[in-house]
């Protein structure tokens, strides 16, 4: 039985729509507030009935990567589904970039690709491309809607595939006749697919285990990823690791779910952790690991890694997460949110009694790694090090900017200097490690988050990657404050170059720079260079100041070449072969 | 080590593709493949053969879970099952083979459903392992044509693949 009808939905049931009036109506089912985007041939009739609506703003970008980046990012740091809307051919692999950022760190959104009309299929026509069979290894699921009969249907089903589970991007292609094709417009009330059912609830035999496991342990170890943001477990994840008083480390992706200055975190871990971070790692005998997945850039070699005896306790909504990379003892599927949930009842209940003079030790022990304060840096007073910039932003900004950034040095300094208490609030690329989603990545959060300050840190190589979205921000009156980190070189590859190539800098020289000052003003912004360490606090006040609150501003520190981000697990070695630097 | 994998899922355009397209990008290997539809025309029935340790082997069931369009996935290895291919080929069967090419076809249990001049085409069902007995039990040059069908695999007894 359906539910009874109001008049209103009466009408909609029997008045008829065009299929891009009815992909409209499904986006405001869903309340998307903010649709990214590029018109283009095969989405004419698509943009012509966003033009008739105004119950979600479009926001055009200039480049179709930027429109899946701000979506990304949106989604990021809302946790809603982002939505994005190209044409067909050049718009759909424009967005593929965009599309593959968000597959690697799981951000549900859904893609909408115009496609060339259904009749026209298979010809070589005009822009077209298989746009399915391109996104096909990177997004959680596709769909090419080939009977107006399936528009609500689909986009039901791809919201719902986006946002559940491990979520992902969901890319609905739609042919230009489709859109035109009249129908009745029912948007489906629920969504049951029989070859989808992610698994929510833990076993409650593992949880029970892992417990009693953690309790017994005398070297335990928590180590949280971007899963605990994604399923908005932060509050859970605190209460547990507060109640049990264990140390606990978080990779790039995972940042902010747990706060980061309280003495329990030993923050980032991995290629560049902190030492404390990754010795911990390694010399712990019980590790619990939660929605994180033991990437390369986290665990460094796994063979190095299993050399030490240590009891693993995963905990993961991706099955295929567990043991792929490292064998797990005690595996538990599930939500992090529900079982994060159900183990904090369990200590409730239970109570379980702790090796606390063991765990005494331990936590001595790593005190004394921290001591060791690997990742300090020296103030210079000609040179601005750009640890310095982070370090000053985050006093500024008091910690409660929203912080984008790019891939490289400056993405890696920022994670480690500027600490994040709260999730959502550090967006950036951290499994493709996509350069150039800085300013689009800044752009989607800072119309989300209207009021709130928003960050991008950059390098002068990466914001030029999407440098023509300062003509969005201008547009949209986006006061985005960019933190470009100029040190005239692809930092990341220089710094591998001078560590393993002998100083041979192939390329990683950026020339012929643009003066981004007069760039940022040209586009209508305000520029900022700062080149005395002395002017960096009064700069980045005046940045943050009143005076600028409504206007981006671009900020071009010109900083130390030479510097490089300590500590450094190198590429295939283990997570306590680090290369720690002048303090080491 | 080799095994054989049963597959039920949609029976949605590009679904094939989707398996194909997860074996190539993750490095599994692709022994044979085969799909058709079941009774129930929305699912097909795909069965593969790989290989791999058992890291890759679980590896494989949960990638292949994980598809959207994939409903239910079976390690036939796991317990106690059957499988079976289906060769078509054509032999020379001119004066000289004739006879012998006969004699060979029975002893295998082929059925020889084509026949000319110069030709046989037999038709011969059973394990991948008695089709390669067949064809190194032929003189090489007497072979024509070989077509085969890859594995295709049920669960003995109270196994079922179903929904």
């Amino acid at each position: 039985m359906k539910d009874p009808i109001t008049p209103n939905q009466h009408e909609e049931t029997t008045v008829q729509f065009t299929g891009a009036e009815i992909l409209i109506k499904c986006l405001h089912a869903e309340n998307v507030k903010y649709v990214f985007g590029y018109p283009g041939g095969a989405v004419l009739n698509i943009y012509d009935a966003i033009y008739q609506q105004d119950k979600f703003e479009h926001i055009l970008v200039r480049h179709e990567q930027a429109a899946l980046h701000a979506a990304d990012a949106y989604s990021r740091s809302t946790g809603e589904v982002g939505v994005a809307l190209v044409t067909s051919g050049p718009g759909a692999t424009n967005a593929v970039t965009g599309i593959a950022t968000a597959y690697m760190d799981s951000i549900p959104m859904v893609v909408i690709s115009g496609q060339v009309p259904t009749y026209a299929i298979g010809e070589d026509a005009f822009q077209e491309c298989d746009t399915v069979g391109i996104t096909r290894p990177c997004v959680k699921h596709n769909f090419l809607i080939k009977d107006i009969n399936d528009i609500a249907p689909v986009m039901k089903k791809a919201f719902h595939v986006a946002a559940t589970g491990r979520p992902g991007p969901v890319l609905v292609d739609i042919p230009k006749d489709i859109t035109a094709t009249l129908n009745r417009f029912e948007y489906p009330q629920k969504v049951e697919m029989r070859s989808y059912n992610p698994i929510i609830k833990g076993h409650a035999g593992q949880i029970k285990k892992a417990l009693k496991l953690l309790a017994e342990a005398k070297r335990p170890m928590i180590y949280t990823g971007g899963g605990v943001v994604l399923g908005n477990a932060s509050a859970e994840l605190t209460q547990f690791i507060q109640s049990m008083g264990f140390p606990t480390t978080s990779t790039l992706m995972g940042l902010g779910g747990y706060p980061s200055t309280d003495k329990q975190s030993l923050g980032m871990l991995g290629m560049h952790g902190t030492y404390e971070a990754n010795m911990a790692m390694q010399e712990c005998d019980v590790l619990l690991a939660v929605g994180a997945r033991f990437d390369d850039r986290v665990i460094g070699n796994p063979e190095h890694f299993l050399s030490r005896p240590r009891t693993i306790i995963h905990i993961d909504i991706d099955p295929s997460s567990i043991s792929k990379r490292v064998k797990i003892d005690v595996p538990i599927v599930g939500d992090v949110k529900s079982v994060l949930t159900d183990l904090n009842a369990l200590i409730k209940e239970e109570k379980p009694a702790q090796n606390t003079a063991a765990l005494a030790d331990w936590m001595k022990q790593i005190e004394a790694w921290r001591g060791k304060r690997f990742s300090d840096f020296a103030l210079d007073d000609k040179l601005i090090k750009p640890q310095q910039v982070i370090k000053t932003l985050y006093e500024v900004t008091k910690g409660e900017a929203f912080i984008t950034s790019d891939v490289g040095q400056h993405q890696m300094w920022a994670a480690q200097y500027y600490p994040f208490d709260k999730p959502r609030r550090w967006i950036n690329s951290g499994g493709l490690g996509t350069m150039g989603v800085g300013l689009p990545y800044a752009m989607g959060v800072q119309l989300a988050h209207p009021e709130a300050q928003v960050a991008c840190i950059t390098g002068e190589a990466s914001i030029q990657m999407c440098i023509q979205e300062l003509s969005t921000c201008k547009q949209y009156n986006l006061p985005i404050k960019v933190i470009t980190l100029n040190n005239r070189y692809m930092g990341m590859v220089r710094q591998w170059q001078e560590f393993f190539y002998e100083n041979r800098y192939s390329e990683s020289y950026m020339n012929a720079l643009p003066d981004f000052i007069k760039l940022a003003e040209a586009y209508g912004h305000v520029g900022m260079r700062i080149t005395d360490p002395a002017d960096v606090e009064d700069a980045l006040k005046e940045a943050f100041s009143p005076k600028l609150k409504d206007r981006m501003v671009f900020m071009d520190f010109i900083t130390d070449q030479t510097e490089n981000v300590f500590p450094m697990v190198p590429n295939g070695k283990g997570l306590s072969e680090m290369i720690t630097g002048k303090n080491g | 080590m080799r095994h054989i994998i049963s597959i039920l899922m949609e029976n949605e355009p590009g679904a094939l593709s989707r398996v194909a397209g997860l074996f190539s990008a993750r490095g599994y290997n692709i022994e044979s493949l085969t799909v058709a539809t079941t009774e129930d025309p929305t699912l097909s029935r795909m069965t593969i053969v790989t290989s791999g340790n058992d890291a890759i082997i679980e590896q494989i069931i949960k990638q292949l879970n994980k598809l959207i369009d994939v409903v239910k996935v079976l390690d036939l290895n796991d317990g106690k099952h059957i499988e079976r291919e289906l060769m078509l080929i054509k032999v020379k069967a001119s004066n000289t083979y004739r006879d012998e090419m006969k004699r060979m076809c029975d002893i295998f249990r082929g059925r020889i459903i084509d026949v000319t001049d110069g030709s046989f085409t037999i038709e011969l069902t059973g394990s991948g392992h008695k089709l390669d007995a067949f064809i190194e039990s032929l003189d090489k040059s007497a072979i024509l044509e070989t077509v085969r069908t890859g594995a295709s695999g049920i669960g003995r007894g109270d196994r079922i693949l179903k929904l």
